[in-house]
């Protein structure tokens, strides 16, 4: 029972990565409606910035303010010279153009920063006072930042009018910009905030699974399914997907299927349930006028 | 996702008139002459390439058809070219079937699994679909991999094949015959493809993919149709993974990795979605371009070969066959 609760947890703690992954994909499919495969990539780019920083010898949380502000302007900037042009290509276009980013960013992170594995500091000290045998400081944080996170955006959206504007001028970009908001320039937003959000995803896992330019592939695959799974236009069920994906795995992992199948049949899983429930869990069934 | 409105490809300009069709069999027969003509120009490791740029040409083709001309999109295609690939392997290793024999076979085992994924994921679309399929791209190495399977698979380290000589005392190298024989290979692959797309499958095919509900209400049998074209898809690209596995003399799970389906759906971007000869430009593209950029730049060559890419989605978004119909409707 007690190892049970344990892999159950540890399930949840990489949940908590995959959701915030995840919640940086809905962000980008939200104001474009593209999935963006290079997302994992720019958040293992944003870490090996983070580990830069740190090398440098700013203090930790410096460093993780600095590494989201250059997130954001890297993203951003993507949006701004690569994806922008864009907008009129067909999809697949677009799907191949992230391919592209995807395999620059691998690519760059290996020539500039090396392939060895490198160790990546937990900010939470492994003594914390919410450490238990159980879970270790560092998943307890990784999780609670991911909510933060969550709770953040959903406040940004739900209260501010940033936020309103965002979503407008992603469900209506026409009508959008005839009462007068900057469609461009709040998708150049979004694409900023994921930026930000994968890289703090990415300083969440790299203590976990260590820092190398292969660190978010395999987590990039379960983001996307977990946000899928929990509906890929809504953030709070991209959060739920994460977690539930992570749990999935790890149990899975230990008790069916042993560790080489793994993958395999965690994704059979999330396609089975998006058999019975095409839209997600939470998605939005989107019913339209022919 | 939304339903209705199809997203996805935006596909040739509307089916040539029939004059122009009539036009572009002396092209035909001078690209097949120039395929043919290459046979005594290569040599060697080139006729190696030249035979898998068949392949993968094939594959393409496969590939283009479900999301091309069907609006379904797969990221995970390199699964049945490895299907395939395995099934030749498999059929010359422990049946000791003819390597011909192993190209239709392929084909047969590829049509009735890709049917069989096909039909629970026509209730997914787009970015489903998409995810569905990643997960079959992702899955097939694994599997390929799975103990209970080495007996057949030959596990992590695959599966030797012998390369065949040429028949009937035709004084051609191993090389020279397996490309003659990619070569007839493509030519029917190509005009079985042809005509299933100008046919009236075909046009329900495009129907489905520009209007779902439309081709339904005239009557269309979208379920049939999807699966089918699923299934159609598969064997075409199963077959290039045969034709593969015989080139390359050698199958093993490490070789159809994720990276085989992302190439195949980047070369079917770069050749022309819902193009017939894209998917020739589409196989020089990923057969080629990578060691290109491994020349350019030893360092870094994965960054070259995606500029490059975004390059050529920049100046050019509907691929090769897009810059060209372009151009013959200018002229």
């Amino acid at each position: 029972m007690n190892e049970f609760l344990h892999q159950l947890l540890a399930g949840l703690a990489t949940g908590g990565i995959y959701a915030s992954v995840a919640l940086a994909l809905v962000m980008i499919y939200q104001a474009t409606h593209h999935i963006n495969f290079a997302q994992g990539e720019m958040a293992m780019f944003s870490t090996f910035i983070a580990w830069m920083f740190i090398q440098a010898g700013l203090p930790y949380w410096l460093a993780f303010a600095a590494t989201v502000v250059v997130s954001f302007v890297l993203a951003a900037g993507i949006e701004f010279v690569v994806i922008r042009p864009m907008h009129r290509a067909p999809e697949l276009s677009v799907v191949v153009v992230f391919i592209g980013l995807l395999v620059i960013f691998h690519s760059l992170a290996g020539w500039i920063f090396g392939y060895t594995i490198k160790p990546f500091p937990s900010p939470f000290p492994a003594d914390a006072w919410f450490a238990s045998p159980l879970m270790s400081a560092h998943e307890v944080g990784a999780i609670v930042v991911a909510l933060l996170m969550v709770a953040m955006l959903f406040a940004f959206f739900r209260f501010t009018p940033l936020g309103l504007a965002m979503r407008a001028a992603a469900q209506n970009p026409a009508s959008s910009r005839l009462v007068g908001i900057r469609v461009g320039r709040m998708l150049m937003l979004g694409w900023g905030l994921a930026g930000a959000i994968g890289a703090v995803a990415g300083m969440m896992v790299a203590p976990v699974v260590f820092l190398d330019p292969h660190m978010m592939t395999g987590v990039l695959l379960y983001a996307f399914a977990g946000a899928l799974i929990g509906g890929i236009d809504n953030p709070v069920g991209a959060v739920l997907g994460g977690f539930l994906v992570g749990v999935l795995e790890n149990l899975m992992g230990t008790y069916v299927v042993g560790t080489e199948l793994k993958l395999s049949v965690a994704l059979a899983l999330i396609v089975g349930v998006l058999i019975v429930k095409p839209s997600g869990l939470l998605g939005k069934k989107i019913v339209t006028r022919v | 996702m939304n339903t209705t409105t199809s997203s996805l490809p935006m596909g040739a300009p509307a089916p040539a008139v029939s004059a122009r069709r009539a036009m572009r069999w002396p092209w035909v027969l001078l690209a097949i002459a120039l395929a043919c003509g290459l046979l005594f120009v290569l040599k060697g490791y080139q006729l190696f390439q030249a035979t898998m740029v068949l392949a993968y040409a094939i594959a393409l083709l496969g590939l283009n058809m479900l999301t091309g001309y069907n609006g379904q999109i797969s990221l995970g295609h390199g699964a049945f070219f490895a299907l395939g690939a395995y099934a030749a392997g498999i059929l010359m290793e422990h049946a000791g079937a003819p390597y011909w024999a192993t190209v239709p076979a392929a084909a047969v085992v590829c049509l009735a699994v890709g049917y069989l994924f096909g039909r629970p994921a026509l209730k997914l679309e787009g970015l489903y679909l998409a995810l569905a399929t990643f997960a079959l791209g992702v899955a097939m190495p694994q599997l390929l991999k799975y103990k209970h399977l080495e007996a057949w698979t030959g596990g992590v380290q695959g599966i030797v094949l012998i390369k065949p000589d040429a028949p009937f005392g035709l004084p051609l190298t191993q090389d020279q015959w397996l490309y003659v024989f990619a070569l007839g290979v493509t030519v029917v692959m190509f005009l079985i493809a042809h005509n299933l797309l100008s046919s009236g499958t075909g046009r329900a095919m495009r129907a489905i993919r520009d209007h779902a509900m439309a081709a339904e209400a005239m009557g269309v049998d979208n379920r049939h149709y999807k699966s089918m074209t699923f299934g159609v898809s598969a064997a075409f690209t199963g077959v290039g993974g045969a034709l593969s596995a015989i080139a390359v003399q050698f199958v093993s799970p490490d070789s159809f990795t994720l990276f085989l389906s992302i190439s195949l759906l980047v070369g079917i971007v770069v050749g022309g979605v819902g193009t017939l000869w894209g998917a020739f430009f589409g196989a020089i593209f990923i057969m080629f371009v990578p060691n290109l950029a491994e020349q350019v730049s030893k360092a870094a060559p994965w960054a070259v070969y995606g500029v490059v890419l975004i390059a050529i989605m920049f100046a050019m978004p509907g691929g090769v066959m897009g810059l060209l119909n372009k151009l013959r409707a200018r002229a």
